[in-house]
């Protein structure tokens, strides 16, 4: 890797501040991306995965949340301490969203072409004014964009409503309005979580071809594991604001080394094989109010030691760029 | 013990042109046999949801029957029989919905045991702590409310629900897809045992393929209304036959490496109800659709020899005779 | 969070009181502690409070308890506020402060009395409206439409102009004035409830409707009603004021606010603390009851819980 990377998260502790007391959201997270690969964050509710990124474009309401240390550096330059005109100027140029219900963040009653051409003109504040489009080279840059996209018809559906496209549909023009600003970075939040399997197809195979064609990198928030494997280079396991296990594709789900990896992976049950037990994991989250010290898995790990209980396990390289937080590998006995 | 036949179930639009229906069931003929397991697929608008509602008398009827143990669920005026009401219970997808937000777990829990029992006072609370028991929740539990409880804890709270009365079927509506998988193991593999436990049939909805696999032993594909293809779940998953069953299956994404990055998924979005396609609905997805033959006529269902029923035109006897002459692919 | 909370053993032993209500005595404190942090909220409540405190206690504390019925001392009328006359003495010289203390008791039982009727009458109507729908809905919300199209106050002076000016029939017009908001809100209300998930669930369990009302529906209306009815008291005890004062509620020399500003007007500006006085009671209890159910609204709004 070269020395200032694409993208990194480096020791990120972020703290949600409410009635109940502070809650520690997430605790030391590190995370890297190298530009034109994919990164899947998995995890389930609470574990911090769409806090985390979040933050990238400065989406967190503060309070309740509250940075406590680290820094997210994009080529170079830390998204959690700059301006905000300068995250003006990333925000859809450089970085682009996009989130798990497009109807929410499309405006019911402009059409979407109109809210794209806004997208474009936004984009170019910026821009020295030779290089500017006019808002009818806006216009055919979102036909462009449409079309990129596989939208069928692009120069009719331009006038439609949100309402009058289909989910899938709709999620494609979020995907389109996100890469109108040629971004170098795409965040996913679900994307694909409220579409029906045979449309998440699809979404998910443009993405990939979108990463192949244009060299997007894409950070990929996702409960399913299934869909990092299928689409992405990296993974992240994250646990309690925690990431627990992180990897390329072949080394974390062939070799899950984290009990907690080992337990979600042995909690799906798989659609091409039978399987007669399903693990599950028992217990529940630990209270983020008051995290345990030590492991903040330890209450729902069948392979618990002492060591757990008292001092917090660091991340630590196994093999390769596969890396695990776990008192197991510290003591050599980790692929038992 | 459950006999569906020639089901059709139209719902007026609530806005738009005035008399268009949407045709949300057309023709769901399915059977189910005690202690089975039957699993309804489909994706969102495959009518899979309103087939099971039907069953429990939450939806009218527009045409067909709906028998319980060979006996009719409606009376002649179309009335659901109140005395079926204790023999099906419903779970539903999303637990934090389904329970009373005002009422203690106490409350909800008891009320099928008030509504259809004598049990009162202290003996409905003993029987409360029973059922809680079963699904393996603490008595801790009785008097909290709903927001206080996990996702899992409020699904398993619906399940103690259903099971008060000692129903004979379940309909168990999506029942894990708003819970964590982890959480979703645990219910799934809870509801596996308590069937064997109590002796339960089960009609288990959901869009998720390997859910199905894992807790039902028939399964039935649904698409726009009508079942496409059922039969075992080994035979439908192992060797899927109708052209949608595959694409659903093709569309699964893994949790395993080294799966291709790029697919050739199914194209398109799923028709309209309202405006149901000609011929088979299947067609103006379908990669294998003949022209002239799929968009025109409509498919009937065929019984393969190994008991499977599937609606498409390639196994209609005209049709696969030509292609066995023509070489192609034997059906089965 | 939940695991806070102590699990009792597996006896027989019927749970306490305190372990039955535990939830509920939780959720009061987060709902207690959530008003406390709101400033004008807290403000409307203490406004409320001390209107409360003043209508129960203040009449038989007032320095000159006859002059609420208007005994006439024309040797100190019209006099300023000084230590003997907080509030200064009106045209026959009874104390103002002593009126308008007496007065704070009227207007509640003036607030109360239309709200509550109005509850009684819209809270029904609403719930068939939105439960049985179908014509007899689309006839009970025509019904309110009629009522709601004519401003409030003019039908209610057309009522009293009908009935004869009176605290009685002021008040008897308010409230028939007054229902149609519950309506609309009830049904709104009842209308998405009666397609809630728990409501499809009591029903397949074989639940009647008189249970899927009163258990499951009305139970989970409350909270907009209780927000609803307590902005209503400060606007039915504003608009009881304005009918006194157009002469057609209560009579001088009741102790009416809205009658005693009336009259203090023609006294207006020299003798300004005849009418100043009532005024600014009727603009505290309003605002109190307003800032108290904006404050109500925030923590009882469901959306806000979880």
């Amino acid at each position: 890797m070269t020395d200032t990377p694409f993208f990194s998260i480096r020791d990120y502790r972020l703290n949600f501040e409410t009635f109940d007391g502070t809650y520690q959201v997430l605790d030391g997270v590190n995370l890297d991306l190298a530009r034109g690969q994919s990164l899947g964050i998995v995890g389930e509710t609470g574990c911090g995965k769409s806090v985390t990124v979040r933050n990238i474009l400065g989406l967190l309401p503060s309070p309740p949340a509250k940075v406590i240390s680290g820094e997210i550096l994009f080529e170079g330059r830390d998204l959690l301490r700059i301006s905000k005109s300068e995250m003006q100027r990333i925000r859809g140029v450089e970085i682009a969203m996009i989130f798990q219900d497009p109807m929410t963040y499309l405006n019911p009653v402009f059409t979407i072409g109109l809210q794209m051409i806004d997208v474009i003109m936004a984009h170019q504040r910026n821009k020295p004014r030779s290089e500017k489009r006019n808002r009818r080279q806006a216009r055919d840059h979102a036909i462009e964009m449409l079309r990129r996209v596989h939208l069928p018809n692009p120069d009719q559906q331009i006038n439609n409503y949100p309402h009058q496209l289909s989910g899938g549909m709709r999620q494609r023009v979020l995907i389109a309005m996100a890469l109108s600003g040629n971004p170098k970075l795409l965040v996913a939040d679900e994307p694909t979580t409220a579409l029906d399997v045979t449309i998440q197809a699809q979404i998910l195979d443009l993405i990939a071809e979108l990463v192949e064609e244009l060299g997007l990198s894409v950070i990929l928030i996702t409960h399913d594991l299934g869909v990092v494997a299928k689409i992405c280079d990296r993974v992240a396991v994250m646990y309690a604001g925690q990431v627990v296990e992180y990897g390329s594709i072949e080394e974390l789900y062939d070799t899950p080394l984290h009990p907690y990896t080992q337990g979600l992976l042995q909690s799906i049950p798989h659609p091409e094989k039978m399987m007669d037990e399903l693990a599950g994991i028992p217990g529940f989250l630990p209270n983020l109010l008051n995290p345990p010290v030590g492991c903040r898995f330890q209450d729902r790990c069948e392979k618990v030691m002492a060591v757990c209980k008292t001092s917090s396990p660091v991340g630590a390289t196994v093999s390769g760029s596969h890396n695990v937080a776990c008192h197991l590998i510290d003591h050599g006995d980790g692929d038992a | 013990m459950l006999e569906v036949l020639d089901l059709d179930v139209n719902f007026a639009t609530k806005s738009g042109k005035k008399g268009a229906v949407t045709r949300a069931v057309n023709g769901v003929t399915l059977t189910l046999e005690k202690g089975n397991s039957l699993g309804l697929v489909g994706e969102s608008g495959s009518g899979k949801t309103t087939v099971g509602r039907t069953v429990l008398g939450l939806n009218h009827v527009s045409a067909g029957k709906v028998m319980f143990d060979g006996e009719r669920t409606r009376d002649k005026a179309g009335q659901f029989k109140p005395r079926f009401r204790s023999r099906a219970q419903m779970v539903f997808q999303d637990p934090h919905s389904a329970l009373n937000p005002r009422m203690t777990i106490l409350r909800s829990v008891s009320e099928p045991l008030i509504l259809h029992t004598k049990l009162r006072g202290a003996k409905l609370r003993q029987r409360v702590c029973e059922l809680l028991e079963i699904v393996g929740l603490q008595q801790q539990f009785l008097y909290r409310y709903p927001h206080e409880l996990s996702g899992g804890q409020k699904q398993r709270v619906c399940i103690a629900r259903a099971i008060a009365l000692n129903p004979e079927l379940l309909v168990l509506d999506e029942p894990t897809s708003a819970l964590d998988v982890s959480v979703q193991a645990q219910i799934l593999e809870f509801l596996k045992s308590i069937q064997k436990q109590l002796d339960l049939t089960y009609l288990f909805i959901s869009h998720n393929l390997a859910v199905v696999r894992y807790v039902c032993n028939k399964t039935a594909v649904m698409y726009l209304g009508q079942i496409v293809e059922q039969g075992d779940t080994e035979e439908v998953f192992n060797n899927p036959q109708h052209p949608y069953t595959k694409a659903l299956l093709a569309a699964v994404p893994l949790p395993k490496s080294g799966q291709p990055r790029r697919s050739t998924p199914l194209q398109g979005d799923i028709p309209s109800p309202v405006n149901l396609p000609k011929g088979c609905f299947f067609h103006t997805r379908c990669s294998e659709a003949i022209a002239g033959r799929c968009d025109n006529k409509p498919v009937q269902n065929t019984t393969l020899p190994d008991g499977r029923q599937v609606r498409c035109v390639l196994f209609e006897g005209d049709v696969s005779q030509a292609r066995e002459t023509a070489g192609l692919v034997d059906p089965v | 969070m939940t695991d806070k909370m102590q699990i009792s053993d597996g006896s027989d032993q019927p749970p306490s009181w305190r372990e039955r209500h535990q939830s509920g005595i939780r959720q009061l404190r987060l709902y207690a502690h959530t008003f406390s942090k709101n400033g004008s909220a807290m403000l409307g409540l203490g406004i409320v409070l001390v209107f409360l405190i003043t209508a129960a206690i203040g009449p038989s504390l007032v320095p000159y308890p006859e002059d609420a019925q208007g005994v006439i001392h024309l040797e100190i009328k019209l006099k300023a506020p000084d230590a003997d006359h907080w509030f200064g003495t009106d045209e026959v010289g009874d104390d103002v402060f002593t009126r308008v203390v007496v007065g704070a008791r009227v207007s509640l039982q003036i607030g109360l009395i239309v709200t509550g009727i109005a509850v009684l009458i819209g809270v029904p109507l609403g719930m068939m409206a939105g439960f049985i729908g179908g014509w007899i809905g689309e006839a009970i919300m025509r019904f309110t439409d009629v009522f709601l199209a004519v401003p409030g106050l003019i039908l209610a002076i057309a009522i009293v102009g009908a009935l004869g000016p009176g605290i009685e029939n002021a008040m008897l017009a308010l409230s028939l004035v007054w229902w149609p908001g519950y309506v609309r809100l009830v049904q709104a209300k009842t209308l998405s409830l009666k397609n809630s998930i728990y409501v499809d669930a009591a029903r397949s369990m074989g639940a009647s409707n008189t249970r899927i009302v009163f258990v499951h529906i009305l139970p989970n209306c409350s909270s907009p009603i209780v927000v609803k009815a307590s902005m209503d008291m400060g606007m039915a005890i504003l608009a009881a004021a304005s009918l006194g004062f157009l002469g057609l509620g209560a009579q001088p020399p009741f102790p009416e606010w809205g009658a005693m500003i009336s009259v203090g007007r023609n006294y207006l500006p020299d003798w300004w603390w005849y009418s100043f006085f009532p005024g600014l009671f009727i603009l505290l209890t309003v605002l109190g009851f307003n800032l108290m159910g904006d404050g109500l609204r925030d923590i009882l709004d469901p959306r806000s819980r979880e």
